[in-house]
């Protein structure tokens, strides 16, 4: 059985704001497919009481005194934008209106 | 589709409500969350910004001390218990106004959970359970062009600046407040106004819900009394205190006429419009995204010393509450005066003034009166009127000492509020200091008597009230200066008469 | 003046010191290098010719003002395009950051400069460095100076052939799952993993958040620990920077250099025994190993039993980060905009550009890692990678309670030809079998070269427990001083 469907992966395509042709959901459905049963070996491992890494590194706590430190002009800032308006950046119109926060 | 809402008193008797609060506040940090730009207000567009907070690639965030002790302090103030180990995680969604596309916030480990508050409604304490504190960070903020309203629809672009992006942003969730009734919505009201109070006396924020700085999103459900409670929605774009009650009691006015028709309450986001007072729907929370939250990598664990922690606790101010009900009582107040003091928003500008030396009565005198007037008129905070506590304490001093009368008094406080200086250099360089010289003043009065010889002689011959012309007329030439009791009394020495 | 671009980075800096040299005629050198092969070999994506001069007049003249330069002035450096360099191109090899001029440096490239040394350029990689054979660049892949029908390794194969081209002396690579280490092994270089945490991350362009490291490429080990020290340490604008002076490196390579191992004790992990290896490399590998034991060295093999697990672990967690850390590629600040037609929406227009300008192999890691980040397959994903992570990094602990570094063939196979595994992706991950436990450990690993396999080089791989960087340069050049450095045919 296949782990992961075409529709699925269409599915992750759009989530992940990249807009697949058809040919590429053949190619990658079977591809993610294959790598997706590769990886589920962690499975097999017995882990329910091992705490999970999320940083190799042991420390906590770096902190940041709160100094203020120099900006980019505002030239700088825009300097890579594909559009820009009235120094700010420029995007086409928005469809979905709703922001978390 | 209009419904008609049924009557509130209807609503409640058939209904429990059940509201919950998801507070955010922007501290008042020098510097930005993860990067050193500068968190001040206003500003022209994308000039304070850097590489971490435009979240250009290879950026990296570095916490701020300042905003991760303003939390604690947060956490403390709401009784919470202050996580031993906790995390910061990723929200991934996309918007422009998120630089990275995902809001470093926290997740499942809250660095302050477990609290609550108490607050007064109606004279009664009620006590509100806080669920969480946590830290994220703000967005920019963008601008839509082209629609006849500035708003997302119909917009044919959007203009996005990040200065706002990055700001340190504490999170503040209710756990969920049943058994309110009736007072649902004045519960709402009180809370996020006490929590405004608490946040404000730590220093952390200036939590102005006009300016953003204090933002609010209101759950509400309704269920019958004994059944299980309803499907909640969440109202955001709630930006007043006055909004909070509206919000809750509009809310439940319509889930009242949905449920009353039959109907289903749908899990969602509504949006509150401050001209209407109505909710509309946003995006069903049934198709929401999945966040795919994960600890973030780019930071490491936060581990608050215990011993920091106790340090912090023992240093707070003292609670909002308690404070007031202790200046009530050293300023003599009875409840309905120093409701009427928290209405105008004068505690600590009152507090402050008596600090600089007035009385409570004078304090509470001007900024109660002309203060509170004109700030009334001009429609701007009393706190922002432009005098401060140590000039009208001054001006008070002025006219303690005999230097202003009443009317000069006010003259002199207009300067002080249009930025004229101080009121002692205001009354000096306007010439308004009572005429208390004598001298000048009987040369005054014999000019006056001699210019109105018919009045002159009846005060002589015992019309003593017709010394108000007299002293009207003193007045005049002194501009005004003299004080109007003193001139009464020579002119009826000089006259012989008695007053 | 004999060929400046043959010798060592500690030879030019000499020839620099002493005057013997300036820094502008070895510049010149190199640029003129880089002109004459590099059409074969693809290792620059961006050649800086006039800001290498110009950097390199300023070291000249600071030398003449008798200023005191560090012991890399003068000495060109390659810099893979992973790191940010303020007003030059930085691509990482995408479409979606073509023409990016960055407005900062990342720290790196910070100290590159403070030491004195002098950018050539930026170097080819996989596209974010998502690749073990340059084959996944936007702008075509490099060539190993071996067989330029052969892959150089990736994902920082182009900083890799530099070194083996003589185009550098010296390069900066990042590793994440082997991306130093691996092309160092094919090209016949020395490639390190430093300790995670001890190089700053700071500027470079995010892969793997918890794993990406940046590291040093040379030549010869020593070479490779005067750069690793030159661009090491501390860094506060790196919260995952590890607040501790690097280990002394550079003397440890001094002190392998003599050929003494005796005390010390490698370990062969039982579990890298051959399976999924070519034989020709375990050979050369086994040959290697009877070589360390000759210079003293005490080898007793060691079971690592959850080290099978880390390349599943790790093509969970990589994607996982990665599919969050590329949202930003999104043609709202920087980079490719696409399809922005005045009618399409935002939503369109976003995923028009990422469509356009990720190339396949970045498509399916952002949607591997969207998956395995999903509620509902969360703990069985991502979460259980975690736990794997934890018990290879119990695997390690436990090994260096018994040795002072662990050894194994860097890559399972030689230099494959161009196109070989790219068909598969699966098969393609196979190549960091060996580097991606220390990845995921967050433990330092060298590639040194150690013979060769039909003619073309075999890497042997020490790796050591987190800082103690200053052990695996010592076997490492404990090893080079037996076998010697290895040099490709003649371009």
């Amino acid at each position: 059985m296949a782990a992961i469907s075409r529709e699925e992966v269409a599915h992750l395509a759009r989530l992940s704001r990249l807009a697949v042709t058809e040919e590429e959901l053949d190619t990658f459905a079977g591809q993610l497919d294959v790598i997706l049963q590769a990886v589920a070996q962690v499975g097999e491992v017995a882990a329910a009481d091992i705490p999970p890494t999320s940083h190799s590194v042991p420390l906590t706590n770096v902190l940041r005194e709160d100094v203020v430190t120099p900006c980019l002009t505002p030239e700088e800032a825009l300097s890579g934008a594909p559009d820009a308006e009235e120094q700010r950046f420029r995007v086409p119109r928005i469809l979905d209106e709703d922001v978390a926060s | 589709m209009t419904t008609t809402l049924p009557a509130y008193d209807e609503v409640v008797a058939r209904y429990e409500p059940v509201i919950g609060l998801e507070t955010h506040v922007e501290l008042g940090t020098n510097t930005k969350m993860w990067c050193g730009c500068p968190t001040d207000f206003g500003g022209e567009p994308n000039t304070r910004v850097c590489p971490v907070c435009l979240g250009l690639p290879g950026s990296l965030p570095v916490a701020n001390k300042a905003a991760i002790e303003a939390t604690v302090r947060i956490g403390l103030a709401l009784n919470c218990s202050i996580a031993q180990w906790c995390r910061f995680a990723r929200k991934n969604y996309f918007y422009p106004d998120m630089p990275k596309n995902f809001q470093i916030s926290q997740y499942d480990e809250p660095l302050c959970f477990d609290g609550y508050l108490d607050v007064e409604v109606n004279g009664e304490l009620v006590r509100i359970g806080i669920e969480r504190v946590h830290l994220e960070e703000d967005t920019g903020k963008t601008l839509h062009v082209g629609g006849a309203t500035g708003r997302i629809h119909g917009a044919t672009e959007s203009l996005v600046d990040y200065n706002r992006a990055g700001i340190p942003l504490v999170e503040i969730v209710t756990k969920p407040i049943p058994g309110t009734g009736a007072l649902a919505p004045e519960v709402a009201r009180a809370y996020v106004t006490e929590l405004r109070d608490v946040i404000r006396s730590l220093g952390v924020s200036d939590v102005r819900m006009e300016e953003g700085s204090l933002r609010c999103d209101v759950n509400t459900s309704l269920n019958l009394p004994g059944e299980e409670w309803g499907t909640r929605t969440e109202t955001k774009n709630v930006n007043s205190l006055r909004s909070v009650e509206r919000a809750v009691r509009s809310e439940m006015l319509r889930q009242a006429a949905v449920l009353g028709a039959g109907g289903r309450i749908t899990q969602e986001t509504r949006h509150f419009h401050e001209d209407t007072g109505d909710t509309t729907p946003g995006r069903s929370k049934e198709t929401a995204t999945d966040y795919r939250y994960f600890p973030e990598p780019d930071l490491v664990p936060l581990a608050p010393d215990p011993a920091w922690v106790a340090e912090l606790k023992a240093a707070l101010p003292e609670l909002p509450r308690l404070h007031r009900r202790r200046l009530q009582e050293a300023w003599g107040l009875s409840d309905a005066d120093m409701q009427s003091v928290l209405n105008a928003g004068a505690v600590e500008l009152i507090e402050a003034t008596v600090a600089a030396g007035a009385t409570p009565a004078a304090a509470r005198k001007w900024w109660l009166g002309e203060l509170s007037r004109r700030a009334n008129e001009t429609g701007v905070e009393l706190a922002d009127i432009g005098a401060t506590p140590a000039q009208v304490a001054e001006l008070q001093g002025l006219v303690d000492a005999g230097k202003l009368n009443d009317k000069l008094a006010r003259t002199v406080l207009e300067g002080v509020v249009t930025g004229e200086g101080s009121p002692t250099e205001i009354m000096t360089a306007r010439g308004l200091e009572v005429v208390s010289d004598t001298g000048a003043l009987t040369a005054a009065v014999d000019e006056a008597i001699a210019a109105n010889p018919a009045i002159a002689d009846k005060v002589r011959s015992g019309k003593v009230a017709a010394a108000g012309a007299l002293v009207g007329a003193v007045m005049k030439t002194t501009r005004g200066q003299a004080d109007a009791q003193t001139v009464r009394t020579l002119i009826l020495e000089r006259l012989g008469a008695q007053g | 003046m004999t060929d400046v671009t043959a010798m060592t980075a500690t030879q030019i800096a000499g020839l620099v010191a002493t005057g013997a040299a300036s820094a502008v005629e070895v510049t010149q050198a190199h640029l003129d290098r880089i002109a004459a092969v590099d059409g074969r070999v693809n290792a620059f994506l961006h050649v800086d010719t006039e800001g290498a001069l110009a950097a390199a007049r300023d070291i000249d003249a600071r030398r003449a003002a008798g200023e005191e330069l560090g012991p890399l002035a003068g000495v060109p450096v390659a810099v893979k395009d992973v790191l940010t360099t303020k007003g030059v191109p930085t691509t990482v090899g995408s479409k979606i950051l073509e023409g990016w001029r960055p407005p900062y440096d990342s720290t790196i490239v910070e100290r590159l400069r403070a030491a004195g040394t002098v950018m050539l350029g930026k170097t080819n990689m996989d596209e974010f460095a998502m690749g073990s054979s340059t084959e996944y660049s936007a702008y075509g892949p490099s060539r190993n100076p071996w067989d330029t029908d052969r892959i150089p390794g990736g994902s920082g194969g182009g900083s890799a052939a530099a070194l083996a081209a003589y185009e550098a002396p010296l390069a900066i690579g990042s590793d994440t799952g082997g991306s130093i280490r691996q092309p160092g092994a094919v090209t016949g270089t020395v490639g390190a993993k430093p300790t995670y945490g001890g190089t700053s991350r700071y500027g470079l362009v995010a892969f793997s958040s918890s794993l990406d490291t940046p590291g040093p490429c040379a030549r010869t080990v020593l070479d490779a620990a005067l750069l690793h020290a030159a661009i090491g340490g501390h860094d506060p604008r790196d919260s995952t920077s590890i607040p501790a002076p690097v280990p002394d490196v550079v003397a440890a390579a001094k002190l392998g250099a003599t050929g003494d191992l005796s005390g010390v004790r490698l370990g062969i992990v039982t579990e890298f025994g051959g399976e999924g290896a070519e034989p020709g490399v375990m050979a050369t590998f086994r040959e290697a190993v009877d070589t360390l034991t000759k210079l003293g060295a005490e080898i007793v093999e060691i079971s690592c039993p959850h080290f099978r697990y880390a390349l599943p672990a790790y093509y969970l967690i990589a994607p996982s980060e990665c599919s969050s850390n590329l949202a930003r590629f999104d043609g709202v600040r920087f980079g490719l905009r696409t399809g922005d037609d005045g009618n399409r929406s935002l939503e369109e227009v976003m995923s028009l550009t990422r469509e356009a300008g990720f190339g396949p192999e970045v498509k399916r890691r952002i949607m591997l890692g969207t998956y395995a980040l999903s509620s509902g397959y969360y703990d069985a994903y991502y979460g259980q990678a975690q736990k794997v992570r934890t018990l290879i990094t119990r695997d390690f602990t436990a090994a260096f309670e018994r040795v002072d570094a662990l050894i194994s063939p860097t890559t399972p196979f030689v230099a494959f030809p161009l196109g070989a595994r790219t068909s598969d992706p699966y098969q393609m991950y196979l190549a960091d079998l060996f580097t991606i436990p220390s990845n995921l450990y967050g433990g330092p690993g060298i590639s040194v070269p150690c013979g060769l396999s039909e003619g073309l080089p075999v890497g042997l791989q020490v790796m050591a427990p987190t800082m103690a960087d200053d052990r695996m340069y010592r076997v490492a050049a404990a090893l080079e001083s037996a076998v010697g450095t290895f040099t490709p045919p003649a371009l």
